[in-house]
């Protein structure tokens, strides 16, 4: 708000400046949100699926490609020195955001579904036995589901839910009496609900996980774009996100791990680069991290995510969530004026994420029409079919926004909601 | 919003809102559910054959407007046809939901949902309802003749 005194001339904000950002200049550097669509400026709300990428991230992947790229580790020649100084300069910049303690911590997935099943085949795999539990929450995104199912039928554990309420938020007490049957071998859950929009409360979480000698996976994929986070202080055994919803590539996941827990886990895949040494009789692993990342890895992809935290970085998340709470709240109000619509998912704690339906229209009607006014929205069941199943609805229709989002596009969202109910009325 | 009209002709949104045959055939022969994996919409459809007609043709589910209407136009279009005579009307349909074709006569109704082609990612949708009769068709080729 300071920044009005810069400008004395304007009696008010103008809508491209919040929480102390030059919009504009933010979204000039995404090329991509200069199109039009269907002759309509496009008003891209689908972030919470996939957010778009700044040119800094754009340009950091094709200097590689241009200038110094080669496969990494194995090569004497310059080339795949500087490629490996740039990928493990990357493993730093990912450690430095989440303040890990150390960069063998930190192992280079494909996403984060990779990273769950990482967890869940080697950690899973030797410490879960018949009878043991893993408990997770009722807001879970399929990825944080099914590698437990599996896990489950596997070796005979059991899955146990924590419920949330009709506000979405997680019912704690009923989270922690799960943790009290003694049997859990692990909790996993979402910091950051891409269906509801509802930010947990992980700390406690991990609190009264730990408090019964429990570890905790956090799956943070939709929380990094959005929240600083902080390992060391949260404390989690396992944290994992995909670097293509924290405006870096697709193809690059991470999976955090303590150091500790994942020197005793064996690896997940095998192949080349996760040995120290082979032989017919037996194989050697390698150290952290790389006895995790068999094979060549997404090289210019990984670099990629480094610039995308850099530029994220330089931003600053607390500006960021500055904005982005601004957007949910004035979009909130918005929505609520219109008859007939319902948001799904009003925690106290909430990112700007807005799922909704809207009486007589089915999401995917409303999908359609929306795109043909430009604005790109989300239909569906945003897989997490059983939250859908707590509401007793099909699908929903999901905005969800990232730092180049306006208040002006807020009101192109709006403004087309009001024409679908013309349509459908 | 012309271009939408296209798609959500009034015929459209009056099945949407009043779908035909909406209910459960109790003395159905034969029986089979439409799943559109894309958002979890989910339509059964009952089929009444005699005598290799469709005496009786009826759905229940909830889908989107696309889903529903077609499958509403569905149920009225194939109501006293020849079971043999589905893969062929399915067939013209598809033809006219995914192509630029001329609508072949004979379609009826059903061709208010040719705008669909200009939205690939609404096929599904107007093509759920055919998918769950044809499988319900082919599962049970013979009805079940001791009930
Ligand atoms: C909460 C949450 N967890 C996990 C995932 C899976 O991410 P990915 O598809 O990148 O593996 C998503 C993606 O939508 C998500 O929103």
């Amino acid at each position: 708000m300071n920044a009005m005194s810069a400008l004395p001339a304007l009696s008010t904000l103008p809508p491209t400046r919040s929480a102390g950002l030059d919009l504009v200049r933010i979204r000039a550097e995404f090329p991509i949100l200069r199109q039009k669509i269907h002759g309509k400026p496009l008003v891209y709300l689908d972030n919470a699926a996939s957010v778009q990428k700044p040119k800094a991230v754009i340009d950091a992947i094709g200097e590689c490609y241009s200038g110094y790229y080669a496969n990494i580790h194995r090569g004497v020649h310059l080339l795949s020195e500087r490629s490996t100084a740039a990928y493990e300069g990357a493993r730093e910049k990912v450690r430095a955001f989440l303040n890990a303690a150390s960069v063998q911590e930190i192992i280079f997935t494909r996403n984060t579904t990779e990273s769950i099943n990482l967890v869940a085949s080697s950690f899973g795999g030797s410490v879960v036995k018949a009878g043991d539990e893993i408990v997770i929450t009722g807001m879970e995104h399929h990825s944080n589901i099914v590698p437990w199912q599996l896990l489950c039928e596997r070796t005979g554990a059991v899955l146990k839910v924590a419920p949330f309420t009709d506000a979405g938020e997680l019912i704690l007490e009923e989270y922690e009496r799960l943790l009290d049957s003694g049997r859990v071998k692990l909790a996993a859950f979402v910091h950051l609900s891409n269906a509801l929009g509802t930010i947990n409360p992980v700390k406690l979480m991990i609190e009264l996980a730990h408090a019964r000698g429990v570890p905790v996976l956090v799956d943070g994929a939709q929380a990094v774009p959005h929240l600083a986070v902080d390992m060391q202080a949260l404390d989690c055994d396992f944290y994992a996100f995909s670097s293509h919803k924290i405006y870096g590539p697709s193809g690059v996941g991470v999976l955090y791990g303590k150091q500790a827990l994942l020197e005793a886990m064996p690896p997940y895949q095998g192949g080349g680069d996760m040995i120290r040494l082979v032989t017919f009789e037996k194989t050697e692993y390698a150290d952290l991290p790389n006895k995790f990342e068999a094979g060549t890895p997404s090289i210019a992809e990984v670099i990629g995510l480094g610039a995308a935290l850099d530029w994220l970085t330089a931003i600053g998340l607390d500006a960021v969530a500055a904005h982005e709470h601004e957007l949910l709240e004035y979009t909130t109000t918005q929505l609520q004026e219109i008859p007939g619509l319902n948001i799904m998912g009003m925690a106290r704690d909430k990112a700007a994420l807005a799922a909704f339906t809207l009486q007589g229209v089915h999401p995917h009607d409303i999908g359609t029409i929306l795109d043909r006014e430009g604005v790109a929205i989300r239909a569906g069941h945003h897989c997490a079919q059983p939250v859908m199943q707590r509401y007793g609805v099909p699908a929903t229709a999901r905005a969800s926004f990232a730092v180049y989002n306006t208040r002006d596009e807020v009101d192109a969202l709006v403004k087309s909601l009001w024409k679908v109910k013309e349509l459908f009325e | 919003m012309s271009d939408l009209r296209d798609l959500y002709q009034e015929v459209i949104l009056d099945h949407n809102k009043r779908p035909r045959n909406f209910r459960i055939l109790p003395q159905s022969t034969h029986k089979a559910d439409g799943v559109n994996p894309l958002c979890g919409d989910r339509i059964s459809v009952y089929l009444d054959v005699e005598d290799g007609v469709i005496k009786d043709i009826a759905f229940q589910g909830a889908g989107c407007a696309i889903s529903s209407a077609s499958a509403s136009l569905m149920t009225e279009a194939l109501k006293g046809k020849p079971v043999a005579e589905v893969e062929h009307l399915f067939e013209a349909f598809h033809n006219v939901v995914t192509t630029d074709c001329e609508c072949p006569r004979g379609l009826g109704k059903l061709s208010v949902l040719a705008g669909v082609r200009d939205y690939p990612s609404r096929v599904k949708c107007a093509t759920l309802a055919w998918h769950a009769v044809r499988a319900a068709l082919e599962r049970h080729t013979e009805p079940v003749a001791t009930e």
